[in-house]
């Protein structure tokens, strides 16, 4: 069978040949113009005038586009209305687009956008999370509070406190194919757009709201991107809208990329957070209550930032039963970039919060964070491993509601946790990690190391599985058979190289038993599966994996009751396999059968559709299931650093990570590898710089880091869970695309780990570690800040 | 201007180039060849890596930053020339296939390239030789593991290398420092393109017009590297591969620093004499030449002069160069001491530094007979730290005296703060140098040292 086979990508051999085609490589009509956005240059002001002769007289522009210009709606944002296209008489942050040059080409456009002069009455720029605070510049009318128990009592009771506060710093996309799009008028004021985009179907309806067309008049098509990571969910608003608006002015072909710089400077990126913790637990390290507060920086616009500061709250547990816990967002509005979604949607910044926590608390214990950790666990499905045990001194006053609470295993949103994996995958990776004996070492190292130091942490991952947004858990799928038994398939997700074309074509490959060459996988196109979601929330092959087999299922069906009646036997005898179909003692290729069916005058197309069960939630309670299953991973990272510079590097990695019963195990492995190092570089080497006037000052390779080659650990031993979902998944198989960004958690814990070694104090290590923040931690810890 | 070049094997003749045409932007807008991607338009992430080969051999550049007039003569080969022309795959990219090395796909047509340069060259150092291409998806493992599969696969023979064609003389691309010293000297106001890793951005980010070009590539005299008894002698040309080799026996510690300046790409095109001219107060030379007392030779027409390295920066963004004037090269005399060199940057590979410092410290019977130390990054020019090697010269080479030393720092320095450190981490970091210096060099190591020195040493 086609699933669970580790078949390459389905363009491998176009990408190493460079013959896999992006938006900008698409062969574009004669005549096609270039799109360049020229830049506000405050933080925040009122534009007071607005000189652009220089630009329209510049060298091959054909048109210069304001606000004003603008036909009917100006609004790219994904949700509140809030995000005009072109600003209209204030701006909000340095690089929001005033206007846009049409040109040529490409460079004609640009240099042009340099040409157009602002003038601004300046207004006062809120850009830090102090700043917010004090101006009470938020989203939501106050901060939205999850609890679960009585935090803040069970807290004070606890037999030992801790608290503290981490900054953790936000991180750009850096997908290495920048946002483009390329709209192509059509007849009848139609627009076709070419866009990068993880929701297509948004895409659409901004275009369409901005033309003023209904939806049937806009058709979105994206084959591939060059990366999303969550960055291509809402950020190709702008470009597609303002090519069809121009396209649509000038009757000729569109076409918008940013340059590396622009991009940077326009588009959203991770939410930068600060989270405030008290914890309070007894001396054999079990925790009583957890109290968070979340400070989120959203940027000027609300983007996704609501549902992405909720995610966060909900990772606030990670894999750790909280008799009580309380959690509060605020969820604040600055004069910076929109922060948007990223891999992991928040999920990664909760589940710092908790880490923190559990470092913290081993710290203060004296004890092996690890065991710690997994005395926190929640417990096992059924029998499976130890379930955290209750404190040893619960007080007295909420002991009852605290037992309760232990014995319905539930999150502090209400959820039970019912596919606990992880005593199990704890178990196998901390001996296939060598965990213990390595933690010796790196002590006898660090006793004769007074420069280098060694550190080393184990940290585990438990990611909701779901959009939050109940609504958005659907998907489409369109298949189509044809005479010679090839097979075109076509779904709402889009591919970004995460391989869901790849994964969803072996499910269908599965489904009708044939080889999954003869698959065809194309282009996702609003008009062939409509009202999709975005392919995000690590969702993709669920969604669509299972709206394709319902698709499949519906032909194999029709299929089957030709070739059964054929042969005497019930359609549900018939057997698909090995090129095959079954029916009794007779067996003909599928293709025959496929012919059979189109001489008896049976549909060969069909669609699909899935909607995710079970799920039931109230986001302003903070209250149900939001989340249909969880997936579960496990790390170990080992790490060295230098006292003095506080340079580091990972030295060794060790990941276990479920997929439930993997699609493809050699996809999925490279999605935990992959996740892993763009969580580690999050934690490390990627740092975002604003200065004093909002201006991103890290808007580029040279200057913001992403890992290269060199800072993958130099021992990478990644494995698969061998496991199935519980849940009725396409196959059993899990959602993998976010989750492993969070194993990178434990790198930032192993340096925390090496920092400790070099005094006595808690490092309290803030988030990018770059050299600069470690070599402060290891200040703190000695007592010299 | 008129440029010939081969492509894929094919002849290629342009007419009326624009001297700041990239390669890059030519490929894709109008030749069609859309293989070669654009990921940032700087040269930091490997994109659009294209082969380049002449008579000294293949190397991978990166084609934004490339200006079509380099390539006269040469030969390029692109991501859509590395299969042969029956469509058999090159060995690197049936292993990226068989390794699942590609996710997204952007970055893959560049590593493809840099694989396949590599494999000619039959370099076995894949972190360093894939240091300047940037990859978002996977993490990086699975093109090393197809790196290393393809290592012992024979080159096929659609690759074998070429040294170019024969082409026509260009006034903009002198071929001798006397015509090129000529040249300038008719049109001073023109710009000097050495390995346009730093003009290329002027173009590419700044959309600066360069006016008249001259283009120095072809001076093949300016490229020349020799060694006598007292020094060695660098030509300007003379590229950050080739530095690097020259300098690895006498000096490792300043290979290593010329190995962590910039990747493959860049310290391919990258030359000595650019990285000087251009004045960058985070050149990471400028340092090590001034540990080393380097001179600098100049030229305006017929005069030439020379100069000692650290005289020739004068302020941010100012050197002493006359109008005219050009590098010609370098002369690094023979240190015994030899020069230590640390580079701090957040991040190892193709980084900006922090702080660089490099040491020569010359001790005899303990004690300090002379310090020559140069820092790059805490101040607007590469300087010199007279106050401290006051502090060292003549006193023994101990722990007691670096700790008297250490205060000189705040004499010879007042960094700033930017995106890339704050000025306290800054002078901490230049301090800890110091130190790192001593515990390396020292016969008698302070009983508080360490015997591991960076984390770089450490294996899993």
């Amino acid at each position: 069978m086609s699933v669970a086979r580790a078949l390459p990508h389905d363009a491998a051999a176009l990408h190493v040949t460079g013959a896999a085609r992006y938006v900008d490589d698409i062969p574009t009509p004669a005549g096609t113009l270039h799109l360049a956005f020229g830049l506000s240059e405050v933080a925040h002001g009122r534009i007071t005038a607005l000189d652009l002769a220089a630009a329209r007289a510049a060298p091959g522009v054909v048109a210069v586009l304001t606000a004003a210009d603008l036909p009917f709606a100006n609004d790219v944002s994904p949700s509140n209305h809030d995000e005009p296209l072109l600003a209209t008489d204030t701006v909000h942050y340095v690089g929001q687009p005033i206007f846009a040059v049409v040109a040529r080409s490409h460079l004609q456009a640009r240099r042009a956008a340099r040409l157009g002069r602002a003038g601004y009455a300046p207004l006062p720029a809120i850009l830090s999370i102090d700043d917010a605070l004090a101006a009470g510049s938020r989203f939501e009318d106050g901060p939205r509070i999850y609890e679960k128990g009585d935090a803040l009592a069970a807290i004070a009771a606890a037999p030992r406190r801790v608290s503290g506060v981490i900054e953790i710093g936000g991180q750009e996309h850096f997908y290495l194919e920048g946002q483009a799009a390329l709209a192509v008028p059509q007849e009848d004021g139609d627009m076709l757009v070419h866009s990068s985009t993880q929701h297509p179907t948004e895409i659409q309806h901004k275009v369409a709201e901005a033309l003023d067309l209904p939806m049937h008049g806009v058709r979105v098509e994206t084959r591939r991107m060059g990366g999303g990571f969550g960055g291509k969910e809402s950020q190709g608003n702008a470009l597609a809208v303002i090519c069809a608006v121009a396209a649509r002015q000038t009757g000729r072909a569109c076409k918008m990329r940013y340059d590396r710089d622009d991009d940077m400077i326009i588009t959203g990126k991770r939410h930068d957070f600060r989270i405030g913790y008290a914890a309070g637990f007894d001396t054999t390290g079990r925790i009583a209550g957890v109290s968070f507060v979340h400070h989120v920086r959203c940027g000027w616009s609300m983007d996704l930032s609501l549902p992405v500061a909720d995610r966060a709250m909900l990772h606030a547990d990670n894999a750790y039963l909280l008799p009580a816990a309380r959690i509060e967002s605020h969820r604040l509005r600055t004069n910076t970039q929109s922060a948007t979604a990223f891999r992991g949607f928040g999920g990664p910044q909760g589940m710092v919060g908790i880490e923190r926590v559990m470092d913290h608390v081993a710290h203060d214990l004296g004890m092996d964070p690890l065991a710690l950790r997994r005395r926190n666990y929640y417990a096992a499905p059924s029998g499976g491993g130890a379930a955290a045990p209750p404190p040893a001194a619960p007080p007295a006053s909420i002991s009852g509601t605290m037992k309760a609470a232990d014995a319905a295993q539930t999150t502090p949103y209400g959820m039970a946790v019912t596919d606990f994996e992880l005593h199990a995958m704890t178990d196998r990776l901390v001996r296939s990690s060598d965990y213990e004996a390595r933690r010796a070492r790196v002590a006898e190292w660090n006793a004769v190391h007074p420069r280098i130091r060694r550190g080393i942490a184990f940290s585990p991952v438990k990611f909701g599985i779901s959009f939050t947004l109940t609504h958005l858990n659907q998907a489409g799928a369109l298949v189509h058979v044809y005479q010679d038994g090839s097979v075109h398939l076509n779904h709402g997700g889009t591919e970004m190289g995460q391989g869901l074309f790849q994964k969803v074509a072996q499910v269908a490959a599965a489904r009708f038993g044939i080889d999954v060459g003869a698959v065809r996988i194309t282009a996702t196109d609003t008009g062939k599966v409509p009202n999709t979601s975005a392919t995000a929330a690590s969702s993709g092959s669920d969604l669509n994996g299972m709206a394709v087999q319902a698709a499949c299922d519906t032909i194999r069906m029709r299929i089957a009751e030709v070739v059964g009646a054929a042969h005497g036997v019930p359609a549900a005898e018939v057997v698909f396999g090995r090129g095959a179909v079954r029916a009794g003692a007779a067996e003909i290729g599928f293709g025959e059968a496929v012919r059979l069916a189109y001489m008896a005058r049976v549909s060969l197309s069909a669609t699909g559709f899935y909607a995710t069960p079970k799920l039931r939630w109230d986001r302003l309670r903070g209250t149900g299931r939001p989340f249909y299953y969880f997936a579960y991973g496990a790390a170990v990272t080992e790490v060295a650093i230098d006292v003095a510079t506080g340079e580091n590097r990972i030295l060794r990695a060790d990941l276990l990570h479920d997929c439930g019963a993997s699609l493809n195990p050699a996809l999925d492995l490279g999605q935990v590898e992959g996740g892993y190092v763009q969580g580690a570089g999050w934690l490390t080497s990627e740092e975002l710089v604003w200065d004093a006037e909002g201006a991103l000052r890290t808007h580029a390779p040279s200057t913001y880091k992403i890992p290269a080659c060199s800072d993958r650990p130099e021992v990478f031993n990644v494995a698969l869970w061998d496991g199935q979902n519980r849940e009725d998944t396409v196959y059993r198989s899990k959602a993998v695309g976010e989750p492993p960004l969070m194993l990178g958690i434990s790198a930032f814990l192993a340096l925390s780990d090496a920092v400790a070694s070099c005094g006595l104090g808690y490092p309290a290590l803030d988030a990018p570690a770059t050299p600069e923040t470690v070599w402060r931690a290891i200040r703190r810890v000695r007592g010299e800040l | 201007m008129n440029i010939t070049f081969l492509l894929n094997g094919e002849t290629v003749t342009l007419n009326a180039v624009a001297p700041a045409a990239t390669l890059l932007d030519w490929l894709r807008e109008d030749r069609g060849l859309t293989g070669t991607k654009e990921g940032c338009n700087e040269g930091d992430c490997g994109a659009c890596t294209v082969m380049v080969t002449d008579a000294r051999g293949a190397r991978a550049l990166n084609a934004c930053i490339l200006f079509l007039p380099q390539l006269h003569g040469k030969a390029v080969r692109t991501v859509e020339g590395i299969a042969g022309p029956d469509g058999t795959l090159h060995p690197v990219q049936s292993q990226m296939i068989a390794h699942h090395g590609s996710q997204c796909g952007f970055c893959t047509p560049g590593f493809v390239v840099s694989m396949a340069t590599a494999h000619l060259n039959r370099a076995r150092d894949f972190n360093d030789q894939l240091a300047g291409n940037l990859c978002r998806c996977t993490g990086y493992a699975p093109i090393v593991r197809a790196a290393e599969a393809a290592a012992e696969a024979p080159v096929p023979e659609w690759i074998a290398p070429t040294d170019g064609c024969e082409v026509a003389p260009d006034p903009a691309i002198p071929r001798t420092a006397d015509a090129l010293a000529a040249a300038f000297a008719a049109q001073p106001d023109a710009t000097l393109v050495a390995g346009a890793t730093d003009v290329g951005l002027w173009v590419t980010k700044g959309l600066r017009d360069l006016g008249p070009v001259i283009f120095l590539h072809g001076c093949d005299d300016l490229a020349a590297i020799s060694e006598d008894a007292g020094a060695l002698h660098v030509g300007a040309m003379v590229d950050m591969n080739r530095l690097r080799a020259a300098v690895g026996g006498r000096y490792p510690a300043y290979a290593e620093l010329l190995r962590r300046y910039g990747s493959q790409q860049v310290r391919g095109a990258a030359t000595l004499g650019g990285n000087i001219a251009n004045g960058s107060p985070i050149g990471d030379n400028a340092p090590a030449l001034i540990a080393l007392g380097a001179r600098l030779h100049l030229r305006q027409g017929d005069m030439a002069r020379d100069i000692a390295i650290e005289d020739f920066f004068l302020d941010y963004g100012k050197q002493d160069l006359r109008r005219g004037e050009f590098v010609t090269g370098v002369t690094i005399p023979h240190r015994e001491a030899g020069v230590q060199c640390y580079k701090v940057s957040k991040r190892f590979d193709q980084d900006i530094s922090a702080v660089c410092g490099c040491f020569s410290v010359t001790v005899a019977d303990g004690v300090v007979q002379d310090a020559r130390i140069g820092f790059g990054g805490m101040a607007g020019v590469p300087k010199r730290a007279a106050a401290v090697e006051a502090a060292l010269t003549g006193q023994p080479w101990t722990a007691a005296t670096l700790r008297i030393a250490e205060p000189a720092f705040a004499q010879d320095f007042a960094p700033l703060s930017d995106m890339r450190a704050s000025a306290g981490y800054r002078m901490a970091a230049a301090r800890s140098m110091l130190w790192r210096c001593h515990a390396e060099t020292t016969t008698a190591p302070d009983a508080e040292a360490d015997t591991v020195h960076s984390v770089l040493q450490v294996r899993a």
